[in-house]
Protein backbone atom coordinates (compact mmCIF):
# COMPACT_ATOMS: atom_id res chain seq x y z
CA UNK A 1 0.00 0.00 0.00
CA UNK A 2 1.50 3.28 -0.86
CA UNK A 3 1.44 5.93 2.05
CA UNK A 4 0.32 9.19 1.54
CA UNK A 5 2.68 11.89 3.07
CA UNK A 6 0.31 15.00 2.50
CA UNK A 7 -2.57 13.20 4.20
CA UNK A 8 -4.23 15.20 6.84
CA UNK A 9 -3.11 12.55 9.33
CA UNK A 10 0.85 13.34 8.50
CA UNK A 11 0.38 16.81 8.57
CA UNK A 12 -0.79 16.88 11.90
CA UNK A 13 2.17 14.54 12.77
CA UNK A 14 4.53 16.69 11.51
CA UNK A 15 3.00 19.23 13.73
CA UNK A 16 3.44 17.03 16.31
CA UNK A 17 6.99 16.16 16.08
CA UNK A 18 7.77 19.58 15.28
CA UNK A 19 6.53 20.83 18.56
CA UNK A 20 8.01 17.92 20.64
CA UNK A 21 10.89 19.01 19.01
CA UNK A 22 10.82 22.44 20.48
CA UNK A 23 9.84 21.34 23.99
CA UNK A 24 13.14 18.99 23.57
CA UNK A 25 15.19 21.42 22.71
CA UNK A 26 13.77 23.82 25.67
CA UNK A 27 14.71 20.55 27.80
CA UNK A 28 18.34 20.52 26.93
CA UNK A 29 18.89 24.02 27.21
CA UNK A 30 17.43 24.02 30.64
CA UNK A 31 19.95 20.93 31.24
CA UNK A 32 22.88 22.55 30.56
CA UNK A 33 21.87 25.24 33.62
CA UNK A 34 23.36 28.33 31.33
CA UNK A 35 21.08 30.01 33.51
CA UNK A 36 19.67 30.08 36.96
CA UNK A 37 16.46 27.65 37.62
CA UNK A 38 14.21 30.23 38.64
CA UNK A 39 14.93 32.59 35.74
CA UNK A 40 14.70 29.75 32.85
CA UNK A 41 12.15 26.96 33.80
CA UNK A 42 12.15 23.86 32.55
CA UNK A 43 9.18 22.90 30.20
CA UNK A 44 7.71 20.02 32.93
CA UNK A 45 7.63 23.14 35.33
CA UNK A 46 5.91 25.39 33.28
CA UNK A 47 3.23 22.55 32.41
CA UNK A 48 3.25 22.15 36.26
CA UNK A 49 1.92 25.74 36.55
CA UNK A 50 -0.44 24.86 33.51
CA UNK A 51 -2.31 22.59 35.07
CA UNK A 52 -2.25 23.73 38.35
CA UNK A 53 -3.51 27.18 37.31
CA UNK A 54 -6.50 25.40 35.19
CA UNK A 55 -7.15 23.43 38.29
CA UNK A 56 -7.44 26.21 40.69
CA UNK A 57 -9.41 28.09 38.05
CA UNK A 58 -7.13 31.04 38.64
CA UNK A 59 -6.51 30.99 34.66
CA UNK A 60 -10.19 30.47 33.89
CA UNK A 61 -11.47 33.82 35.76
CA UNK A 62 -8.35 35.69 33.93
CA UNK A 63 -9.08 34.44 30.83
CA UNK A 64 -12.93 35.15 31.30
CA UNK A 65 -12.06 38.59 32.20
CA UNK A 66 -9.97 39.32 29.62
CA UNK A 67 -12.08 37.84 26.80
CA UNK A 68 -14.91 40.14 28.41
CA UNK A 69 -13.14 43.18 28.02
CA UNK A 70 -12.54 42.45 24.74
CA UNK A 71 -15.58 41.92 23.31
CA UNK A 72 -16.99 44.46 24.90
CA UNK A 73 -14.35 46.86 23.29
CA UNK A 74 -13.69 44.81 20.07
CA UNK A 75 -17.65 45.23 19.93
CA UNK A 76 -17.92 48.43 19.83
CA UNK A 77 -14.69 48.54 17.54
CA UNK A 78 -16.64 46.51 14.78
CA UNK A 79 -19.89 48.49 14.97
CA UNK A 80 -17.99 52.19 14.76
CA UNK A 81 -15.50 51.41 12.72
CA UNK A 82 -16.93 49.57 9.69
CA UNK A 83 -19.89 52.11 10.05
CA UNK A 84 -17.20 54.70 9.87
CA UNK A 85 -15.31 53.11 7.24
CA UNK A 86 -18.28 52.31 4.73
CA UNK A 87 -19.03 56.59 5.45
CA UNK A 88 -15.69 57.46 4.93
CA UNK A 89 -15.18 55.24 1.35
CA UNK A 90 -18.47 57.28 -0.16
CA UNK A 91 -18.85 60.82 0.99
CA UNK A 92 -15.86 62.52 -0.12
CA UNK A 93 -16.40 65.20 1.92
CA UNK A 94 -15.65 63.07 5.38
CA UNK A 95 -12.93 61.21 3.28
CA UNK A 96 -11.07 64.75 3.23
CA UNK A 97 -11.21 65.55 6.79
CA UNK A 98 -11.79 62.30 9.22
CA UNK A 99 -9.80 60.49 7.04
CA UNK A 100 -7.00 62.28 7.11
CA UNK A 101 -7.34 62.82 10.41
CA UNK A 102 -7.92 59.07 10.84
CA UNK A 103 -4.28 58.21 9.24
CA UNK A 104 -2.84 60.38 12.04
CA UNK A 105 -4.87 58.55 15.20
CA UNK A 106 -3.71 55.27 13.91
CA UNK A 107 0.08 55.91 13.88
CA UNK A 108 -0.50 56.37 17.83
CA UNK A 109 -0.20 53.44 19.48
CA UNK A 110 -2.94 52.70 21.74
CA UNK A 111 -1.33 52.27 24.89
CA UNK A 112 -0.56 55.81 24.72
CA UNK A 113 -4.43 56.62 25.37
CA UNK A 114 -4.20 55.16 28.32
CA UNK A 115 -3.22 58.01 30.88
CA UNK A 116 -5.64 60.03 29.09
CA UNK A 117 -8.51 57.44 29.99
CA UNK A 118 -7.91 56.91 33.10
CA UNK A 119 -7.77 60.56 33.92
CA UNK A 120 -10.98 60.79 32.21
CA UNK A 121 -12.78 57.22 33.64
CA UNK A 122 -10.38 56.68 36.41
CA UNK A 123 -8.96 53.02 37.26
CA UNK A 124 -11.62 50.76 36.19
CA UNK A 125 -13.39 48.69 33.17
CA UNK A 126 -14.46 51.74 30.97
CA UNK A 127 -10.65 53.12 30.91
CA UNK A 128 -9.50 49.76 29.77
CA UNK A 129 -12.61 49.68 26.60
CA UNK A 130 -11.92 53.03 25.88
CA UNK A 131 -8.14 51.66 25.23
CA UNK A 132 -9.18 48.82 23.63
CA UNK A 133 -11.61 50.73 21.21
CA UNK A 134 -9.18 53.42 20.00
CA UNK A 135 -6.30 50.28 19.57
CA UNK A 136 -8.72 48.73 17.06
CA UNK A 137 -11.18 51.31 15.73
CA UNK A 138 -8.66 52.86 13.52
CA UNK A 139 -7.51 50.04 11.52
CA UNK A 140 -11.20 48.71 10.91
CA UNK A 141 -12.16 51.80 10.02
CA UNK A 142 -9.20 52.35 7.36
CA UNK A 143 -9.61 48.93 6.07
CA UNK A 144 -13.05 49.62 5.23
CA UNK A 145 -12.55 52.53 3.90
CA UNK A 146 -10.31 51.13 1.27
CA UNK A 147 -12.31 48.35 0.96
CA UNK A 148 -15.03 50.42 -0.23
CA UNK A 149 -12.85 52.40 -2.23
CA UNK A 150 -11.17 49.16 -4.27
CA UNK A 151 -14.53 47.67 -5.71
CA UNK A 152 -14.35 47.79 -9.15
CA UNK A 153 -16.21 50.31 -10.54
CA UNK A 154 -18.03 47.82 -13.41
CA UNK A 155 -20.21 46.33 -10.42
CA UNK A 156 -21.01 49.33 -9.17
CA UNK A 157 -22.07 50.06 -13.21
CA UNK A 158 -23.52 46.77 -13.44
CA UNK A 159 -25.65 47.58 -9.76
CA UNK A 160 -26.89 50.70 -11.09
CA UNK A 161 -28.33 49.87 -14.39
CA UNK A 162 -29.89 47.14 -12.42
CA UNK A 163 -32.19 49.53 -10.59
CA UNK A 164 -30.00 49.49 -7.51
CA UNK A 165 -29.47 52.93 -6.53
CA UNK A 166 -28.90 55.02 -2.84
CA UNK A 167 -29.19 52.75 -0.24
CA UNK A 168 -29.46 49.33 -1.92
CA UNK A 169 -26.84 49.94 -3.99
CA UNK A 170 -25.17 50.31 -0.68
CA UNK A 171 -26.22 47.42 0.96
CA UNK A 172 -26.52 45.19 -2.15
CA UNK A 173 -23.37 45.66 -4.05
CA UNK A 174 -20.83 48.27 -1.65
CA UNK A 175 -21.45 46.24 1.19
CA UNK A 176 -20.68 42.69 0.15
CA UNK A 177 -18.22 43.72 -2.65
CA UNK A 178 -16.04 45.35 0.13
CA UNK A 179 -16.33 42.05 2.35
CA UNK A 180 -12.95 40.32 1.98
CA UNK A 181 -11.01 43.95 2.60
CA UNK A 182 -13.63 44.50 5.57
CA UNK A 183 -13.07 41.07 7.12
CA UNK A 184 -8.90 41.77 6.49
CA UNK A 185 -9.32 44.67 8.71
CA UNK A 186 -11.65 42.96 11.49
CA UNK A 187 -8.72 40.63 11.65
CA UNK A 188 -6.18 43.36 12.12
CA UNK A 189 -8.67 45.01 14.42
CA UNK A 190 -8.58 41.54 16.82
CA UNK A 191 -4.88 41.44 17.05
CA UNK A 192 -4.59 45.57 17.43
CA UNK A 193 -7.47 45.00 20.18
CA UNK A 194 -5.75 42.08 22.47
CA UNK A 195 -2.50 44.08 22.38
CA UNK A 196 -4.23 47.23 24.11
CA UNK A 197 -5.97 44.82 26.26
CA UNK A 198 -2.95 42.99 27.34
CA UNK A 199 -0.84 46.45 27.70
CA UNK A 200 -3.43 47.92 29.51
CA UNK A 201 -3.81 44.98 31.98
CA UNK A 202 -0.32 44.26 32.55
CA UNK A 203 0.12 48.50 33.35
CA UNK A 204 -3.06 49.73 35.20
CA UNK A 205 -5.99 47.10 35.77
CA UNK A 206 -6.58 44.23 37.68
CA UNK A 207 -7.10 40.98 36.87
CA UNK A 208 -7.32 39.29 33.72
CA UNK A 209 -4.37 37.85 31.70
CA UNK A 210 -2.18 40.07 31.63
CA UNK A 211 -2.39 41.25 35.35
CA UNK A 212 -1.89 37.54 35.98
CA UNK A 213 1.59 38.14 34.12
CA UNK A 214 2.91 41.05 35.82
CA UNK A 215 2.20 39.12 39.36
CA UNK A 216 4.18 36.27 38.09
CA UNK A 217 6.91 38.98 37.69
CA UNK A 218 6.42 40.43 40.99
CA UNK A 219 6.74 36.94 42.55
CA UNK A 220 9.93 35.96 40.50
CA UNK A 221 7.68 33.15 39.46
CA UNK A 222 9.41 32.49 35.90
CA UNK A 223 7.15 29.74 34.89
CA UNK A 224 4.11 31.25 35.25
CA UNK A 225 5.32 34.33 33.40
CA UNK A 226 5.68 31.46 30.25
CA UNK A 227 2.61 29.73 31.20
CA UNK A 228 0.30 32.64 31.00
CA UNK A 229 2.14 33.92 27.88
CA UNK A 230 1.69 30.20 26.33
CA UNK A 231 -2.21 30.49 27.25
CA UNK A 232 -2.13 33.85 25.39
CA UNK A 233 -0.41 32.29 21.99
CA UNK A 234 -3.22 29.74 22.30
CA UNK A 235 -6.17 32.09 23.16
CA UNK A 236 -4.96 33.16 19.56
CA UNK A 237 -4.70 30.53 17.47
CA UNK A 238 -7.67 29.52 18.59
CA UNK A 239 -9.48 32.84 17.33
CA UNK A 240 -7.58 32.52 13.87
CA UNK A 241 -8.75 29.11 13.29
CA UNK A 242 -12.41 29.03 14.62
CA UNK A 243 -13.08 32.88 13.63
CA UNK A 244 -11.31 34.48 11.35
CA UNK A 245 -9.90 31.57 9.48
CA UNK A 246 -12.88 30.28 8.33
CA UNK A 247 -14.62 33.18 7.82
CA UNK A 248 -11.66 34.01 5.37
CA UNK A 249 -11.65 30.79 3.57
CA UNK A 250 -15.15 30.91 3.04
CA UNK A 251 -15.19 34.14 1.32
CA UNK A 252 -11.86 33.38 -0.84
CA UNK A 253 -14.05 30.08 -2.02
CA UNK A 254 -17.24 31.75 -2.95
CA UNK A 255 -15.33 34.27 -4.54
CA UNK A 256 -13.09 31.20 -6.40
CA UNK A 257 -9.79 32.80 -5.12
CA UNK A 258 -9.20 29.72 -3.37
CA UNK A 259 -10.17 25.92 -4.20
CA UNK A 260 -12.61 24.05 -2.13
CA UNK B 1 -38.59 51.79 -27.77
CA UNK B 2 -36.80 54.45 -30.27
CA UNK B 3 -33.39 55.44 -29.52
CA UNK B 4 -32.78 58.71 -30.77
CA UNK B 5 -28.88 60.80 -30.55
CA UNK B 6 -28.68 64.36 -31.70
CA UNK B 7 -25.49 65.91 -31.83
CA UNK B 8 -23.53 64.36 -29.41
CA UNK B 9 -20.04 65.63 -28.08
CA UNK B 10 -18.69 63.89 -25.33
CA UNK B 11 -15.25 64.62 -23.53
CA UNK B 12 -13.34 63.13 -20.99
CA UNK B 13 -10.11 63.77 -18.75
CA UNK B 14 -7.06 61.62 -19.66
CA UNK B 15 -3.47 62.10 -17.65
CA UNK B 16 -4.79 66.06 -17.06
CA UNK B 17 -5.51 66.36 -21.11
CA UNK B 18 -8.72 66.45 -22.86
CA UNK B 19 -9.53 63.61 -25.14
CA UNK B 20 -12.84 63.87 -27.55
CA UNK B 21 -14.32 60.69 -27.48
CA UNK B 22 -17.38 61.39 -29.52
CA UNK B 23 -17.89 64.00 -31.73
CA UNK B 24 -21.38 65.27 -33.76
CA UNK B 25 -23.02 61.75 -32.88
CA UNK B 26 -26.56 61.60 -35.12
CA UNK B 27 -28.56 58.77 -35.45
CA UNK B 28 -31.80 56.94 -34.48
CA UNK B 29 -33.06 53.39 -33.92
CA UNK B 30 -36.12 52.26 -34.08
CA UNK B 31 -37.89 49.74 -32.02
CA UNK B 32 -37.11 46.38 -32.74
CA UNK B 33 -33.92 46.96 -34.23
CA UNK B 34 -31.20 45.21 -33.78
CA UNK B 35 -28.09 47.63 -34.58
CA UNK B 36 -24.16 46.98 -34.19
CA UNK B 37 -21.18 49.49 -33.84
CA UNK B 38 -18.07 48.96 -35.15
CA UNK B 39 -14.96 50.64 -34.86
CA UNK B 40 -11.47 50.70 -34.17
CA UNK B 41 -10.36 50.19 -30.51
CA UNK B 42 -10.40 53.54 -28.21
CA UNK B 43 -13.23 55.29 -30.72
CA UNK B 44 -15.34 55.74 -28.08
CA UNK B 45 -17.86 53.10 -28.78
CA UNK B 46 -18.43 51.97 -25.06
CA UNK B 47 -19.00 55.42 -23.85
CA UNK B 48 -21.94 55.38 -26.84
CA UNK B 49 -23.27 52.56 -24.57
CA UNK B 50 -23.05 54.49 -21.46
CA UNK B 51 -24.59 57.18 -22.54
CA UNK B 52 -27.48 54.86 -24.01
CA UNK B 53 -27.83 53.31 -20.63
CA UNK B 54 -27.40 56.80 -18.08
CA UNK B 55 -24.44 56.02 -16.54
CA UNK B 56 -22.68 59.31 -18.53
CA UNK B 57 -24.58 62.22 -19.84
CA UNK B 58 -22.97 64.12 -23.33
CA UNK B 59 -21.00 67.53 -22.62
CA UNK B 60 -23.38 68.97 -25.68
CA UNK B 61 -26.14 67.53 -27.73
CA UNK B 62 -28.99 65.04 -25.98
CA UNK B 63 -30.12 61.34 -26.04
CA UNK B 64 -33.32 60.70 -26.33
CA UNK B 65 -35.22 57.39 -25.28
CA UNK B 66 -38.82 57.23 -26.35
CA UNK B 67 -38.80 60.62 -27.20
CA UNK B 68 -37.57 61.54 -23.36
CA UNK B 69 -34.10 63.04 -22.36
CA UNK B 70 -32.07 60.09 -20.54
CA UNK B 71 -31.45 61.16 -17.24
CA UNK B 72 -29.88 58.16 -15.31
CA UNK B 73 -30.19 54.67 -15.50
CA UNK B 74 -33.31 52.79 -16.05
CA UNK B 75 -34.19 48.69 -16.03
CA UNK B 76 -35.23 49.71 -19.43
CA UNK B 77 -32.32 49.92 -20.65
CA UNK B 78 -29.87 46.68 -19.64
CA UNK B 79 -26.00 46.77 -19.94
CA UNK B 80 -24.64 43.28 -20.82
CA UNK B 81 -20.35 44.23 -20.23
CA UNK B 82 -17.33 42.10 -21.76
CA UNK B 83 -16.02 41.30 -18.51
CA UNK B 84 -19.89 39.83 -17.70
CA UNK B 85 -19.87 41.62 -14.47
CA UNK B 86 -21.61 39.25 -12.64
CA UNK B 87 -21.23 40.16 -9.09
CA UNK B 88 -18.62 36.90 -7.22
CA UNK B 89 -20.54 36.76 -4.18
CA UNK B 90 -23.66 35.67 -5.11
CA UNK B 91 -24.54 32.64 -7.58
CA UNK B 92 -25.44 32.03 -10.74
CA UNK B 93 -29.22 31.92 -9.55
CA UNK B 94 -28.97 35.13 -7.08
CA UNK B 95 -26.57 36.93 -9.92
CA UNK B 96 -30.13 36.63 -12.40
CA UNK B 97 -32.62 37.34 -9.62
CA UNK B 98 -30.86 40.05 -8.50
CA UNK B 99 -32.81 43.09 -10.56
CA UNK B 100 -36.10 41.67 -9.32
CA UNK B 101 -35.11 41.73 -6.08
CA UNK B 102 -34.24 45.43 -6.01
CA UNK B 103 -38.05 45.66 -7.68
CA UNK B 104 -39.21 44.32 -5.09
CA UNK B 105 -40.21 41.20 -6.82
CA UNK B 106 -41.47 38.34 -4.40
CA UNK B 107 -39.34 35.61 -3.89
CA UNK B 108 -41.34 32.87 -5.28
CA UNK B 109 -42.06 34.34 -8.21
CA UNK B 110 -38.29 35.97 -9.16
CA UNK B 111 -37.34 32.32 -8.53
CA UNK B 112 -39.66 31.33 -11.21
CA UNK B 113 -38.59 34.65 -13.79
CA UNK B 114 -34.88 33.40 -12.87
CA UNK B 115 -35.33 29.91 -14.08
CA UNK B 116 -36.79 30.45 -16.62
CA UNK B 117 -34.44 33.17 -18.05
CA UNK B 118 -31.47 30.83 -16.91
CA UNK B 119 -33.06 28.34 -19.14
CA UNK B 120 -33.50 30.18 -22.42
CA UNK B 121 -29.51 30.47 -21.79
CA UNK B 122 -28.77 26.74 -21.21
CA UNK B 123 -27.54 27.08 -17.93
CA UNK B 124 -29.73 25.21 -15.76
CA UNK B 125 -27.11 22.93 -14.65
CA UNK B 126 -24.99 25.84 -13.09
CA UNK B 127 -28.19 27.55 -11.18
CA UNK B 128 -26.45 27.39 -7.93
CA UNK B 129 -22.62 28.07 -9.24
CA UNK B 130 -20.26 30.60 -8.50
CA UNK B 131 -19.45 32.64 -11.54
CA UNK B 132 -15.86 31.95 -10.65
CA UNK B 133 -16.33 27.90 -11.44
CA UNK B 134 -18.40 29.32 -15.23
CA UNK B 135 -16.09 29.35 -18.21
CA UNK B 136 -15.67 32.52 -20.08
CA UNK B 137 -19.03 31.46 -22.38
CA UNK B 138 -21.04 30.68 -19.77
CA UNK B 139 -20.59 33.91 -17.55
CA UNK B 140 -21.94 35.50 -21.15
CA UNK B 141 -24.82 33.22 -20.64
CA UNK B 142 -25.23 34.08 -17.01
CA UNK B 143 -25.33 37.93 -17.87
CA UNK B 144 -27.47 37.99 -21.09
CA UNK B 145 -29.81 35.98 -18.53
CA UNK B 146 -29.85 38.41 -15.58
CA UNK B 147 -30.50 40.95 -18.24
CA UNK B 148 -33.36 39.69 -20.27
CA UNK B 149 -34.94 38.23 -16.84
CA UNK B 150 -36.14 42.55 -16.45
CA UNK B 151 -37.66 42.37 -20.07
CA UNK B 152 -35.84 45.49 -21.05
CA UNK B 153 -36.76 46.96 -24.08
CA UNK B 154 -33.29 48.10 -24.70
CA UNK B 155 -30.23 45.60 -24.87
CA UNK B 156 -27.25 47.84 -24.83
CA UNK B 157 -24.49 45.08 -25.10
CA UNK B 158 -20.83 46.22 -24.90
CA UNK B 159 -18.68 43.97 -26.88
CA UNK B 160 -19.66 41.01 -24.86
CA UNK B 161 -18.54 38.23 -26.69
CA UNK B 162 -14.91 39.90 -27.80
CA UNK B 163 -12.92 37.96 -24.91
CA UNK B 164 -14.49 34.75 -26.28
CA UNK B 165 -12.99 32.14 -28.42
CA UNK B 166 -13.93 31.56 -31.68
CA UNK B 167 -16.43 28.65 -31.21
CA UNK B 168 -18.07 29.76 -28.22
CA UNK B 169 -18.78 33.14 -30.30
CA UNK B 170 -20.10 31.57 -32.71
CA UNK B 171 -22.34 29.94 -30.74
CA UNK B 172 -23.51 32.34 -28.51
CA UNK B 173 -24.15 34.69 -32.20
CA UNK B 174 -26.30 31.90 -32.90
CA UNK B 175 -28.31 31.89 -29.49
CA UNK B 176 -28.54 35.54 -29.78
CA UNK B 177 -29.94 35.63 -33.20
CA UNK B 178 -32.36 33.13 -32.06
CA UNK B 179 -33.16 35.11 -28.80
CA UNK B 180 -33.61 38.44 -30.76
CA UNK B 181 -36.23 36.33 -33.02
CA UNK B 182 -38.07 35.53 -30.41
CA UNK B 183 -38.48 38.38 -27.82
CA UNK B 184 -38.44 41.25 -30.88
CA UNK B 185 -35.82 43.33 -28.31
CA UNK B 186 -34.07 46.80 -29.49
CA UNK B 187 -30.59 45.57 -29.38
CA UNK B 188 -27.45 47.91 -29.64
CA UNK B 189 -24.53 45.67 -29.73
CA UNK B 190 -20.93 47.38 -29.63
CA UNK B 191 -18.11 45.25 -31.31
CA UNK B 192 -14.52 45.74 -33.62
CA UNK B 193 -15.46 42.45 -35.39
CA UNK B 194 -17.12 43.15 -38.72
CA UNK B 195 -17.95 39.12 -38.70
CA UNK B 196 -20.07 39.32 -35.87
CA UNK B 197 -21.65 42.84 -36.87
CA UNK B 198 -22.64 41.51 -40.33
CA UNK B 199 -24.13 38.46 -38.95
CA UNK B 200 -26.32 39.80 -36.18
CA UNK B 201 -27.46 43.06 -37.43
CA UNK B 202 -29.90 44.66 -39.61
CA UNK B 203 -27.67 47.73 -39.82
CA UNK B 204 -24.19 48.57 -39.06
CA UNK B 205 -22.45 51.99 -37.57
CA UNK B 206 -19.06 52.74 -38.29
CA UNK B 207 -17.30 55.03 -36.29
CA UNK B 208 -14.12 56.67 -37.05
CA UNK B 209 -10.87 56.66 -35.23
CA UNK B 210 -10.77 59.33 -31.93
CA UNK B 211 -12.54 61.77 -31.84
CA UNK B 212 -15.39 59.19 -32.92
CA UNK B 213 -17.95 60.25 -35.43
CA UNK B 214 -20.34 58.37 -37.94
CA UNK B 215 -18.17 57.65 -40.75
CA UNK B 216 -21.17 55.13 -42.90
CA UNK B 217 -24.35 53.34 -42.36
CA UNK B 218 -24.11 50.23 -44.18
CA UNK B 219 -27.99 48.54 -44.27
CA UNK B 220 -27.54 44.51 -44.14
CA UNK B 221 -31.19 43.43 -45.66
CA UNK B 222 -30.12 39.67 -45.81
CA UNK B 223 -32.91 37.35 -44.14
CA UNK B 224 -32.55 35.78 -41.38
CA UNK B 225 -31.57 32.81 -39.64
CA UNK B 226 -27.98 33.68 -41.76
CA UNK B 227 -25.33 31.69 -42.09
CA UNK B 228 -21.92 32.18 -41.28
CA UNK B 229 -20.88 31.32 -45.17
CA UNK B 230 -23.52 33.17 -46.68
CA UNK B 231 -21.84 35.21 -49.95
CA UNK B 232 -23.83 38.59 -49.59
CA UNK B 233 -22.95 38.33 -46.21
CA UNK B 234 -18.90 38.18 -47.13
CA UNK B 235 -19.46 40.79 -49.51
CA UNK B 236 -20.39 43.03 -47.36
CA UNK B 237 -18.02 42.30 -45.03
CA UNK B 238 -14.96 42.94 -47.30
CA UNK B 239 -16.42 46.12 -47.93
CA UNK B 240 -16.93 47.22 -44.50
CA UNK B 241 -13.49 46.11 -43.51
CA UNK B 242 -11.70 48.16 -46.51
CA UNK B 243 -13.23 51.14 -44.89
CA UNK B 244 -12.23 50.80 -41.43
CA UNK B 245 -8.68 49.58 -42.53
CA UNK B 246 -8.40 53.66 -42.66
CA UNK B 247 -9.73 53.91 -38.94
CA UNK B 248 -7.54 50.92 -37.91
CA UNK B 249 -4.04 52.80 -39.21
CA UNK B 250 -5.21 55.79 -37.50
CA UNK B 251 -5.32 54.55 -34.32
CA UNK B 252 -2.17 52.29 -35.23
CA UNK B 253 -0.22 55.34 -36.00
CA UNK B 254 -2.02 57.04 -32.34
CA UNK B 255 -1.06 54.61 -30.28
CA UNK B 256 2.30 53.19 -31.81
CA UNK B 257 4.90 54.71 -33.74
CA UNK B 258 3.83 57.41 -36.58
CA UNK B 259 5.66 55.87 -39.52
CA UNK B 260 3.92 52.56 -39.21
CA UNK B 261 1.08 51.90 -42.03
CA UNK B 262 -0.95 49.12 -42.75
CA UNK B 263 0.14 46.55 -45.73
CA UNK B 264 -2.08 45.76 -48.16
CA UNK B 265 -2.68 42.37 -46.78
CA UNK B 266 -3.70 44.07 -43.79
CA UNK B 267 -0.68 43.44 -41.68
CA UNK B 268 1.28 45.79 -39.64
CA UNK B 269 4.49 46.82 -40.84
CA UNK B 270 7.15 49.06 -40.60
CA UNK B 271 8.67 51.34 -43.30
CA UNK B 272 11.96 50.93 -42.37
CA UNK B 273 11.34 47.24 -42.26
CA UNK B 274 14.55 46.82 -45.04
CA UNK B 275 16.67 48.88 -42.68
CA UNK B 276 20.43 48.95 -44.41
CA UNK B 277 19.67 46.24 -47.19
CA UNK B 278 20.52 48.90 -50.22
CA UNK B 279 23.98 49.72 -48.30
Amino acid sequence: MEINFNSPFFKILRQIVFYLFLAALWQILFNLKFWPRYLFPSPGQVFETLIYGFRDKTFLIAIGISLKRLLIGYGISMVFGTTLGLLIGKIKFLDETVGGFLVGLQTLPSICWLPLAILWFGLNESAITFVVVMGSLFSITMATDSGVKNIQPIYLRAGLTMGATGMRLFTHVVLPAALPQVLIGLKQGWSFAWRSLMAGEILFVSMGLGHLLNVGRELNDMSQVIAVMIVMVMMGVFMELLVFGTAERRVRQIWGLERQ
Amino acid sequence: MRVVLKRVHKSFKQKGQQVQALHDINFSVEEGEFICVIGPSGCGKSTLISLIAGLEFPDSGQVFVDDKIVEGPSKDRLVVFQEAALFPWLTVLANVEFGLKIAGVNQTQRRDCALEAIKMVHLSRFVNSHPHELSGGMKQRAALARAIVMDPKILLMDEPFAALDAQTRQMLQEELQELWQKTKKTILFVTHNVREATFLSDRVFEITARPGTIKKEYLISIPRPRREQDPHLLAVQTTIMGSLKDEIEKVAKQELDIDYEISKTGVVTPVDRNLGSNI
